[in-house]
């Protein structure tokens, strides 16, 4: 099948290739930008293990053609961390919390938290719950994803008061 | 050398980060960066994809397979049948329950997903677009998907492969459509006990089909290197060892000239132990085309086509006094295994540990019946997060001591602790032949009870059916206990075995110079965290910080031969086998300590780190010391070096327990049930780090609310898969999840190293009774016996409508 140009930002950085317009941006991603941080746990859009954020809005990467983000910014798990190197306070409080066992879903999950916390920088325990309802994890029954969310929050929050 | 720093003994202690700390996990530096390295990341050079053509037909014959419109697609390398494979002898392959099962189907199909043709092309896309090309030709026949009509004497022949073999893996089949009748116990004697009874209660309870359904799918990237004649396998096995021993087994390839390697894994729950048909396709492919093949299967072909779980049409029948003292347990199972018998179980035991369903009782007398039948359904039948038919022996039990509490106008909790194994009976017999290791049932019991205020809770539930019979609401409040007993840890060489595979375990310790180690196990973590709680047990067992330990586990090539994790097995066996081998360690620096210090080894007592002379504690060696020393030292009659390995083969299963504690209000209006508050208390021995216990059991008793609440693979009479898809399978969001309140008490296990008993399963074996046992209690007084799971809103609705409750 022919391939179409595509361009756009993922994780800062400019990028072109070749896709077949057909292409999903989960499989642009994993195999041809090489980013398997992002995973496929369904093909419905259900689990959101594929999750990235899109121009500032979290998508599921399963459900999204690569032409459709020509000219967009995606940012993946492997553009959470800060600019400095050192780990995004979601990922050091998933750690702390025990927010993760087997791993698959984290990376969605905190793709999916990172966009949370921007739409709502100081959620309740139940806003949190809803707003990652659309990212499914089969390991820890949610508990201290919630608490690891929460703390990350308010350090995010103590940071930038203290800025 | 000496370390001269005066630290205190609690500050060595709390620097080893041992047995007990709640060490956070070193796995998640990766996982938290996205740098895991599932399956599905490899990407090797001139790598293809392998997809599978499946039947649409539940039960029908091949007539015809025509591949040449696939073949013409660009791109596409090859498409193997059952034909191709048939000079190799590979069509079929044996499954862990001594049947076999069609790799590709021969001739017909006996399932809706069984894989009929392997297509092999250079991208998953084209794979996909020459499946949709492949023109099968099939011929319907009358599918068979209800178990309870297997037997009948017009029941369609399903297994024509096997239609004259009437004597079977477990005894003779007394129909085409039946595998085997496994018996256990006193008949006789629990008839006899019915008979004489003060009271008898019978009840028909269905553990539903469900599916393990990890986040990640199962998948494979095989490699045959024509040039060294090695095959690398890179999957999704819960179990490596044990597949290249069957891989060389049907492929005649040398057993040193196959590697297999289980990478991280995202989630396993059972679903991973067995062997599928895309590990052997994808081999198949990488030997004929000399490239690598990778076959990942989608989440509609995980959910329809790998392995199942339960499918258990249980009857019950408990004797009882009339005061309450059960005095006998009968029990029967129809289990429907699907169109091949794979169930992953020891080879003695085709219905698992079922006969562990007297529970936490002590019941004098029992008896187990199992039938066995074949359907047109997937095969499978593993553990989903229990032990091997475990959790389905604790739900039968856990339902009928609350029917018989019922019947007798008794709280079931008192019914409970009037009958419960007291702990100076341990170790116990029990009446179907196991001996229980530890427990103190009603501590825990009590514990529970209090932590919940149950007398309180039972008060408020009294009102609350006073005011709905009032209509002052139109919510009715339930009340459920478990209080289960498990049994893990396969098992004794003696009796447990998977394809003549005795089920040890095994761990290799070795000390590197400057006193850091590596430590490689049989098992493979597939999100239980054994990189971080293994080398807790080293660092307690042999004094070296928990963090100057690497813990590999899943290349055949590297690790000691183990039969992998599943059924809560690596804690009671690997585990065990961790502390022997530290143990050998600790042995043999306490020589050279001795040789260092120049004293007799019997002068010298372990503390922490370290040995030192007995009344003087000032004279030691730290095992750095004497890591270095095995090195660097010509020390009479010892090999130079510090390493050992174990080769664990465990004298007795673990039997850990719990009590159990729901609270649901469910809307009669809308079949809706909230779970109010869930209160859990573990007793799986020795803990080894609580942090990581906790999780396990939040996600146990997430996977228990999921199968309780909703989960289930149906099939309607043609049979179509209903519910092969997360659109329909129910996997709980954060949103339905309830705070979990975990408690604990520790009863150490007599015979482990540790006394640990593992855990993983519990929350998963005690809360699916625990709930189903509160939806059922919201309606009993109403006179509901039992209500069959599922409880979805659906189905709860139409209880409340028969008991005359709706609008």
């Amino acid at each position: 099948m022919s391939k179409m140009h595509v361009k756009m930002t993922v994780n800062g950085k400019e990028i072109e290739a070749l896709a077949e317009p057909r292409t999903l941006l989960i499989h642009f991603l994993r195999e041809n930008q090489k980013l398997t941080g992002p995973h496929i746990g369904c093909d419905t859009g259900h689990c959101g293990a594929c999750t990235i954020d899109l121009d500032g809005k979290s998508i599921k990467s399963c459900m999204t053609f690569v032409g459709q983000v020509a000219g967009k910014s995606v940012t993946t798990i492997e553009g959470i961390a800060n600019p400095d190197g050192t780990l995004h306070a979601l990922q050091e409080a998933f750690r702390e919390h025990h927010g993760l066992q087997c791993g698959f879903c984290t990376p969605g999950m905190i793709t999916r938290a990172h966009s949370l916390l921007q739409e709502n920088p100081d959620p309740t325990d139940e806003e949190i719950r809803y707003g990652i309802s659309g990212n499914l994890c089969r390991c820890t029954g949610y508990q201290n994803i919630v608490k690891a969310i929460r703390a990350a929050a308010q350090m995010l929050n103590v940071q930038e008061a203290a800025e | 050398m000496n370390e001269q720093t005066p630290i205190s003994r609690e500050d060595r202690l709390q620097k080893l980060k041992g047995i007990g700390s709640a060490r956070k996990r070193v796995e998640d530096a990766r996982f938290t960066q996205g740098k895991g390295n599932y399956v599905d990341d490899f990407n090797l050079p001139g790598m293809l994809f392998g997809d599978f053509v499946r039947s649409p037909y539940g039960h029908a014959r091949i007539k015809n397979i025509d591949k040449e419109a696939a073949l013409a697609v660009p791109g596409v390398i090859a498409i193997l049948t059952a034909e191709d494979l048939k000079p190799l002898n590979l069509h079929y392959m044996p499954t862990l329950a001594g049947d076999v099962q069609a790799v590709l189907a021969d001739e017909k199909v006996l399932f809706q997903g069984q894989e009929v043709a392997f297509i092999i092309a250079e991208d998953r896309y084209i794979a996909a677009d020459a499946v949709e090309l492949v023109d099968v030709d099939y011929e319907e026949l009358p599918a068979l998907t209800d178990a309870f009509k297997a037997l009948d004497d017009d029941a369609p022949l399903l297994r024509e492969d096997i239609k004259d073999k009437m004597e079977g893996a477990h005894g003779p089949r007394k129909h085409h459509n039946h595998i085997f009748l496994w018996e256990e116990g006193d008949k006789t004697g629990t008839e006899q006990a019915l008979s004489v009874a003060d009271v008898v209660v019978e009840e028909k309870i269905t553990y539903q089909r469900v599916h393990p359904c990890p986040l990640e799918t199962c998948g494979c990237v095989a490699s045959m290197d024509k040039i060294n004649g090695k095959l690398t396998v890179w999957g999704t096995f819960q179990a490596p060892h044990a597949v290249r021993t069957v891989a060389s087994l049907i492929t005649n390839i040398a057993e040193h000239n196959i590697r297999i390697v289980s990478p991280d894994i995202g989630g396993g729950f059972g679903n991973k132990v067995g062997v599928y048909p895309g590990y052997i396709c994808s081999i198949v492919a990488s030997i004929v085309t000399g490239q690598p093949v990778k076959w990942i299967e989608d989440r509609i072909e995980n959910l329809t086509a790998t392995a199942f779980a339960r499918d258990y049409h249980m009857t019950g029948k408990i004797a009882a006094t009339k005061d309450g003292k059960i005095t006998g347990l009968w029990c029967h199972v129809l289990a429907d295994h699907g169109a091949f018998d794979a169930c992953a179980d020891p080879t003695k035991f085709p219905a698992g540990f079922f006969h562990i369903v007297t529970g936490s009782y002590d019941i004098p007398v029992a008896y187990v019946g199992v039938d066995g039948v074949y359907t047109n359904k997937a095969p499978g039948g593993v553990a989903y997060r229990c032990s091997f038919r475990v959790t389905e022996a604790a739900y039968l039990i856990e339902r009928m001591i609350d029917i018989l509490a019922h019947k007798l106008d008794m709280d079931p909790v008192e019914l409970r602790l009037k009958n419960f194994i007291k702990k100076e009976q341990f170790p116990y017999q029990s009446a179907l032949g196991w001996e229980y290791d530890s427990g103190d049932y009603h501590t825990a019991m009590e514990q529970g009870m209090a932590a919940v205020d149950y007398y309180a809770l039972r008060s408020e539930q009294a009102e609350n059916r006073a005011a709905f019979d009032r209509g002052e609401t139109r919510t009715l409040m339930g009340i459920g206990t478990a209080f289960f007993t498990e049994i893990v840890g396969a098992g004794p060489v003696k009796n447990c075995d998977i394809l003549g595979l005795g089920m040890f375990d095994s761990c290799e310790i070795r000390i590197h110079p400057t006193g850091s180690a590596i430590a490689r196990l049989g098992t493979v973590s597939q999100g239980q965290g054994h990189a971080t709680t293994f080398a807790q047990i080293v660092a307690t067992e042999i004094g070296i910080p928990a963090e100057d330990i690497t813990l590999e586990e899943g290349d055949t090539d590297t690790a000691p031969y183990g039969l992998g994790t599943y059924g809560s097995r690596s804690t009671p066996v690997a585990g065990a086998a961790t502390a022997m081998a530290g143990r050998k360690i600790r042995a043999k620096a306490q020589m050279i300590a001795a040789y260092l210090l120049e004293v007799h080894e019997g002068d010298l007592e372990w503390d922490v780190d370290r040995f030192q002379v007995k009344g003087n504690p000032e004279a030691h060696k730290t095992m750095k010391e004497i890591a270095f020393a095995s090195y660097n030292q010509a020390i009479p009659g010892l090999e130079p070096g510090l390493e050992a390995v174990s080769y664990y083969d465990p004298p007795n299963m673990t039997y850990p327990f719990g009590a159990y504690f729901c609270v649901v209000d469910l809307d009669v209006d809308t079949g809706v049930v909230d779970v109010r508050r869930f209160y859990a208390l573990d007793d799986c021995g020795t803990r080894i780090n609580p942090m990581i216990i906790e999780g396990q059991v939040h996600g146990g008793l997430t996977e228990a609310l999921a199968i309780t609440m909703g989960q289930e693979i149906s099939y309607d009479e043609h049979g179509n898969v209903k519910g092969g898809s997360l659109m329909d399978f129910y996997l709980p969001t954060a949103v339905e999840t309830p705070v979990w309140e975990t408690d604990f008490t520790v009863t150490p296990s007599p015979h482990h190293p540790i006394g640990a008993k593992g855990v993983g399963e519990s929350p998963n074996v005690g809360g699916v009774p625990a709930l189903s046992n509160a939806v059922n209690d919201a309606f009993a007084h109403k006179g509901l016996t039992h209500m069959q799971m599922p409880h979805d809103h659906w189905r709860v609705w139409k209880t409340a409508e028969k008991l005359g409750l709706t609008g």
